[in-house]
This record gives structure tokens, sequence and C-alpha cells, in this order.
């Protein structure tokens, strides 16, 4: 998927897993006045690492240092910037919307039209589970506020380079 | 070798005695009462060096490894202790020394709960380190050393902090004491690529003004000699940063001395008038750039730099080359050929006798004819270490260096309170050469505490003190800039600076008048039964000029005081 908002950059972060790591990278973004928007972390294949994937917002023109400054770290392995190609990218996103027997087959059609799971149903009540790219679970959410959201939790999104390509 | 008997704190000095350590300076304290006793135990050769204060040892280290090229190691206690070590880790930090900053803490089982003397000081320096560590295990201690050894001393070097929990220090440790690195995330790649040096060996065989900039990172690579060469025989002109003084000679015909905000107004006019400026090791830093989008709009620059996030962070270089230096002019001298430039020298050389840096010998006494008789009366032999201000900027004008690791002075950080520790480690580092420091009367105010280390020692360091009774930088901005509205600059309540000497024992002289100069200094420089004090009695509200004002464009030079009142600066400080 190609990002269209350039303000928005998607990066991979390959790190020692060691004490102090995320510290050191949250701080290469706020102090360049960058936001992250969302940020995954989890054990690579290889257990001494881990993957990290971030969502920042920011001034293009800075992204730039941004991934040197990142690279420069002595824990930072590689820090490749996925906006522009066409890697996988995926999110989850749980739903928690007010919903009762009257409206409940309209939310349950428009859940099928995005390929949700029911996890949690009540009289009241019900959890949406979502996967896909980001801009899917946009639209579910534009789709589904028609009911009252209670609760929105998207884990932020997971990239990977397609082909033989590493992350 | 594994070791069975040996406490957290012993293997660690074992560690730092194999790194070839030579000092460690420091104070003690509670949580790093087990590497102190370490010190006894082991019977280690390495001396320890008792500060006043853990800044000064920390600007000490710092001082040191300016002087010698070797990291140095400071030893400090937790909580205060460790962060009144922060600003000489930030200090070293801006200006890439190498520095081994180990801290005693609290028990590992206390961390996080407000344990006595306890602070995140792992937390606290993250933005001024290159690296750093909280030992988890008393077998960690040996790898981490000779990690932090390896971090802070190659590639582009700088601080390393070790954070070591009381409990481990005292804790046994077996770990081999020569363990293996494990830093697969730190690239040192030292090749320089061929296409790049011939691409660069081009544009400067075209060029009619080239003008090489050297900076830090030639001096750190020692990059000094391959440096002369490449200006011998290309006849290019040589124009330092005020911490790349000393990489090319001062005293040399092609060189511009000192660029930037108060650099000589040859070689800001050479900037400005260059087509290809050749910059090795410097980060253009904002006092040379002036407005960094009209900085050498018309010429072509080329940016050698051993760390990648320097290229491109202030200007657009049209070549680029991640390379050390010296390794980068090994390879360029092998392509250059011998240019034509006598009539860009000329021009400058013409600049030279138009733009001269001068002063006025009669009347009220000034710092530049102190530092200047001072450079003469040494032969410009001597390792001269400054504090930050107007003194500082004249210091770089007139105290010429024709050899790198003479020239310690606060750059990126512009860290008042360093010039006398930095003169006690440089003299601690190099005991047969002549060493002073030029500081103001406000910066030596911050530190000089020291003397006592000084004195104690009997360093023979010359400590000249230009007492102005202003902080004269500030005072001058307000003069300039501020229509001479005085704000927080009149450091009435200066003590008797020679008074205060003796009371350390220290020798002391009151300098008064210009006549008494030359005697003063003679008189100072044969003292040789320890550390002693000058008093200098200079004009109160002289201005260092030329001046770029923060943010100007480099044509808007002032060479000489100016007749109208000036814009407040754009640029920062």
């Amino acid at each position: 998927m190609l990002n269209s908002d350039k303000s928005m950059h998607t990066l991979s972060v390959y790190v020692s897993n060691k004490p102090g790591a995320l510290a050191r990278i949250a701080q290469v973004f706020s102090r360049r006045g960058f936001n992250i928007e969302s940020l995954v972390v989890s054990p690579a294949v290889d257990g001494h690492f881990s993957r990290m994937t971030i969502s920042c917002s920011g001034d293009p023109s800075g992204l730039d240092q941004i991934i040197k400054q990142l690279s420069k770290l002595i824990d930072v392995l590689r820090c490749i910037d996925h906006t522009y190609d066409e890697s996988v990218m995926k999110e989850m996103g749980l739903i928690k919307i007010a919903v009762d027997s009257e409206g409940r087959s309209e939310a349950l059609q428009i859940a099928e039209h995005y390929g949700c799971k029911t996890v949690d149903l009540t009289p009241e009540s019900m959890i949406l589970q979502v996967v896909g790219n980001p801009s899917k679970i946009d639209a579910l959410e534009e789709m589904i506020a028609k009911f009252k959201i209670i609760e929105l939790v998207r884990t932020g999104k997971v990239v990977m380079t397609r082909g033989e390509e590493i992350t | 070798m594994a070791n069975k008997t040996m406490e957290g704190g012993q293997a660690l000095i074992r560690c730092l005695e194999n790194e070839g350590v030579e000092y460690i300076f420091g104070y003690s304290g509670g949580a790093a009462i087990p590497i102190f006793d370490a010190l006894i135990t082991t019977e280690t050769k390495i001396k320890f060096v008792l500060v006043r204060h853990e800044q000064g040892a920390a600007h000490m280290a710092d001082g040191y490894a300016r002087a010698t090229g070797k990291p140095a190691v400071v030893l400090v206690t937790s909580g205060p202790g460790a962060t009144n070590t922060l600003t000489g880790i930030m200090t070293a930090h801006m200006d890439s020394v190498p520095m081994i900053v180990l801290s005693g803490q609290s028990v590992s089982w206390m961390l996080g709960k407000d344990a006595f003397q306890e602070a995140d000081i792992f937390g606290i320096t993250m933005p001024v380190v290159k690296h750093s560590y909280l030992v988890k295990a008393s077998n960690e201690i040996p790898r981490i050393v000779r990690e932090a050894f390896h971090i802070s001393t190659t590639g582009r070097p700088g601080p390393v902090l070790i954070d070591i929990p009381k409990d481990l220090s005292a804790g046994p440790c077996t770990a081999d004491l020569h363990a293996e690195m494990d830093l697969p995330g730190y690239d040192l790649n030292q090749s320089v690529d061929n296409d790049t040096i011939l691409e660069i060996a081009e544009a400067l065989a075209k060029s009619k003004r080239p003008l090489i900039l050297a900076g830090h990172g030639a001096m750190i690579s020692g990059a000094d000699p391959i440096l002369l060469a490449l200006a011998e025989k290309a006849r290019i002109p040589v124009t330092t940063t005020l911490l790349g003084k000393g990489v090319f000679p001062e005293s040399h015909e092609l060189s511009l001395g000192m660029l930037g905000m108060h650099g000589t107004a040859y070689a800001n006019k050479a900037v400005c008038e260059c087509d290809l400026l050749l910059n090795v090791g410097s980060r253009f830093d904002d006092r040379i750039l002036g407005q960094p989008d009209k900085f050498c709009k018309d010429a072509t620059i080329v940016h050698i730099d051993i760390d990648a996030a320097e290229i491109g962070k202030m200007v657009a270089p049209q070549i680029t080359c991640v390379a050390d230096a010296k390794t980068a002019l090994d390879e360029l001298i092998k392509h250059v050929p011998v240019l034509e430039t006598t009539s860009w020298l000329k021009k400058l050389d013409g600049y030279k006798v138009k733009y001269p840096l001068k002063f006025k010998r009669q009347g009220s006494l000034k710092m530049q004819h102190i530092i200047d008789e001072f450079y003469k009366l040494t032969d410009g032999k001597a390792c001269v270490a400054t504090d930050v201000g107007q003194h500082q900027m004249w210091a770089a004008q007139f105290y010429k260096n024709d050899s790198r690791y003479n020239w310690l002075s606060s750059g990126g950080a512009g860290t008042m309170g360093v010039g006398l520790p930095y003169c006690i480690g440089a003299a601690f580092g190099r005991p047969n050469d002549i060493h002073v420091c030029f500081v103001g009367d406000g910066g030596f105010q911050m530190t000089f505490f020291e003397l006592a280390t000084a004195a104690l020692h009997k360093l023979p360091i010359k400590i000249v003190v230009l007492n102005n009774h202003y902080l004269g930088m500030v005072r001058q901005w307000q003069e300039l800039f501020y229509d001479d509205r005085k704000s927080g600059v009149d450091l009435e309540g200066n003590p008797d600076f020679v008074k205060l000497a003796e009371s350390f024992g220290i020798k002391g002289f009151n300098l008064r008048r210009p006549g008494d100069v030359k005697r003063v200094l003679q008189t100072a420089l044969d003292y040789n039964d320890g550390p002693c004090l000058i008093n200098c009695e200079v004009e109160k509200t002289d201005n260092v000029f030329p001046m770029i004002p923060a943010g100007a464009v480099i044509e808007d030079m002032l060479i000489e005081p100016p007749s109208v009142k000036l814009e407040k600066p754009t640029g920062s400080t």
C-alpha cells in the first residue's frame, strides 16, 4: 500500500534486545519534534533481537536525519523507511460498540463486510475484531460509528517487505 | 582466564588496567565504596585523583583526553555524585571526546524505589552519551568495560557511562576479564569509496579558488600530516574550526586561521569567495555557517565526515564522503594534481594585510595583549586551555597553534568553568609540557575549587585570569544589540584572586599595566614550584571583532566596531 500522507512515515527498526534501547529510540523522535503515532515491539526470530515498527508524523525533511540518528545508535542494527515501498502493512483493531437486539443485525452486516470476527457479545454491546491494512480499519471505524463506539484499541501497524528482501 | 575470587569492583579495576588507563578522576561516595576499595586491594598502578567536585572530575578527564588523545576515567558515586558529572558528559559529547564515566548505584534490589542517593543516571544521561550501561550482573563487568572503551574511542568518539549497583561491584565476578564484545549494531565501516575520492579530486582539479575547512574530526583521526601534505602539494589554503585549531599549523603561509563568528576576516572572506569548499571532519556548526541556506551558495561543497548523520544535516553538499578523515585524505592526495591557485592565494594574502587581527598595546590593559605576549614567550608551544567567552575567542585569534592536542576549549557546548579543570587534566597527561589556562573571572569562579587539586599535585600550570569584572560576551551582545542595557552581567563581588590562590598555597601575581605584561608573564613562566595564578585587571568593556552576528550572512561580518545601531540577531545565541 502506498502511503499518500507525506507527513506520516513507517519505519522498521531491527535492534539488540537490550535495556534502554526503546528509550534511546524514542528520544531520537522527540528531540526532533516527531510524534510517534504507533509503535509495535516484538521479539525477532533470534531472541537476542527485537523488531520495531514505528509510525510517526513530522516534517518529511527531518526524516532522513531521524533514520541516520537511529542507525547510529549502538543498539540499532538497521532502520528502513517503508513509507513509499510496497511492503505488507497490517494492523489489528478491537472495536467495542453499544448495540442492542434492534441494531445487532445491521452491525453484524457491516462487520461481515470488513471480515470482522465478533469476539464478545452481550445484550447491550459487542466487540469486533478486524485485521487489515490501516485504511481498512479507518473505513470500518467510519461505518460503525453510526453505533456508539464505547472504545477502540488498535495495535499499530506491523510491516514486512515482500519477496526475499529483509525488513 | 577465569578468576574465582575477585569482586566485581576488583574485576573492574583489572579491566581498566587492560585498557591502558593511566588516571581516574573522581570523588568517593557510599554506592561506590566497593570500587574505591578495589583501588587499594588490587594494588593497581592506575593513579586516582581526588577532585573537589564531580564536575571537576568530568572536565579533567575531558581535558586529559583532548590533550593526549587517550580516554580517562571518571569515578563517582550515585545520585548527586553522578548528576554532578552531567555538564561534563554533555560537554565531552558535544565535542566528540572519549570518556568513560563509572557511577556507583544503589543496590540492584532497591532500583526505582527512591533509595538514598538513588538517581536514574542511566536515563538522565541518555541524550548526552554515545552509549551507556546499567550493569545487571557482576559477570557482565568485563564485557561492558571492553565494549565501553571500544565504543568511546572508535568512529566518532564520545562519552560512555557505566552505572554499577553496589551489590554488583561487591559481588563475585568469575567472568573472563578478556570477555568478547557483543556489539552487532556498532558498524565501523572504515573503507573509502574510491569513486567518491576520484570525484573530489576531479572537482578540486577544476576549481580555481579551493578552500579546505578542517575540523575536530581531522584532528581526532590524526590527519594533520596528510592534511599538511595535501595543502602544500595542491597549494590550497586552509581554515580550521575552533576545535580544529592546530590540525594545520596556524603559522603556515597557507593557514587562514579560524573561521566563523569571531574568526579571522580573511578566513571568512575566503569562505565567501571560494568556488570549492572541502570540509574535512567539521560538522558545519552554526557558529561557522551564519545563514545555512546562504553559506557557500555559489561554491561546490565537499563534506568528508565519519558520522553519516552529519552529512546533509546543516547544508546540502554536492559531494559527500562518509569516511575517516585520515583514510580519505590518504587516498585523495594520490589523485589531486598541483592546482594553479597563485592568484587566489595572492588575493587572500591581500586580505591578510588589509584586515589583520589587531589590538592596541597602549592605553588600558587588553586581554589580546596578554594572550599575544604569552604566545611569544612560549614560542607557541604551550598546551592552551580556555574557558568560554570573550577571552576564549581572543585566545583562539592570538594564540596560534601549530600542532594538534594543544588547544583545549569547549566548542559545541560552550561550557563555562572548563578552563581550569581542562588544564589540570592536560597537565596530568603531559607533565613535561607548558600548560596555561586562559580563564575569565566568570568561568573561573565556577570551578576554582579545583585549585586545591592543582596545588596538591604541584601541577606546573599557569592560570591566567583575564578579569574584566563582567560576563563580557553577553555584555558585548547587550552593548551591540540591546542598546547597552546591561542585565545580569556585572560580576561585582569578585574575590581577590591573588589572595584566593595564596589561600590554596598557590603563588599569585597581579598584572594591571600594559608595560608590565612581558615581565609578569615571564616571572610566572619561570616559576617552577607548582601552579601559579596571574590576575589580570583588563579593560572592562572591550569587544571581540571580527564578528558575524548569529544568523547573519557571512558577508555581513563586522570587522570593526559598528557605527550604527544593529538589529537583534536572528540566529541562536
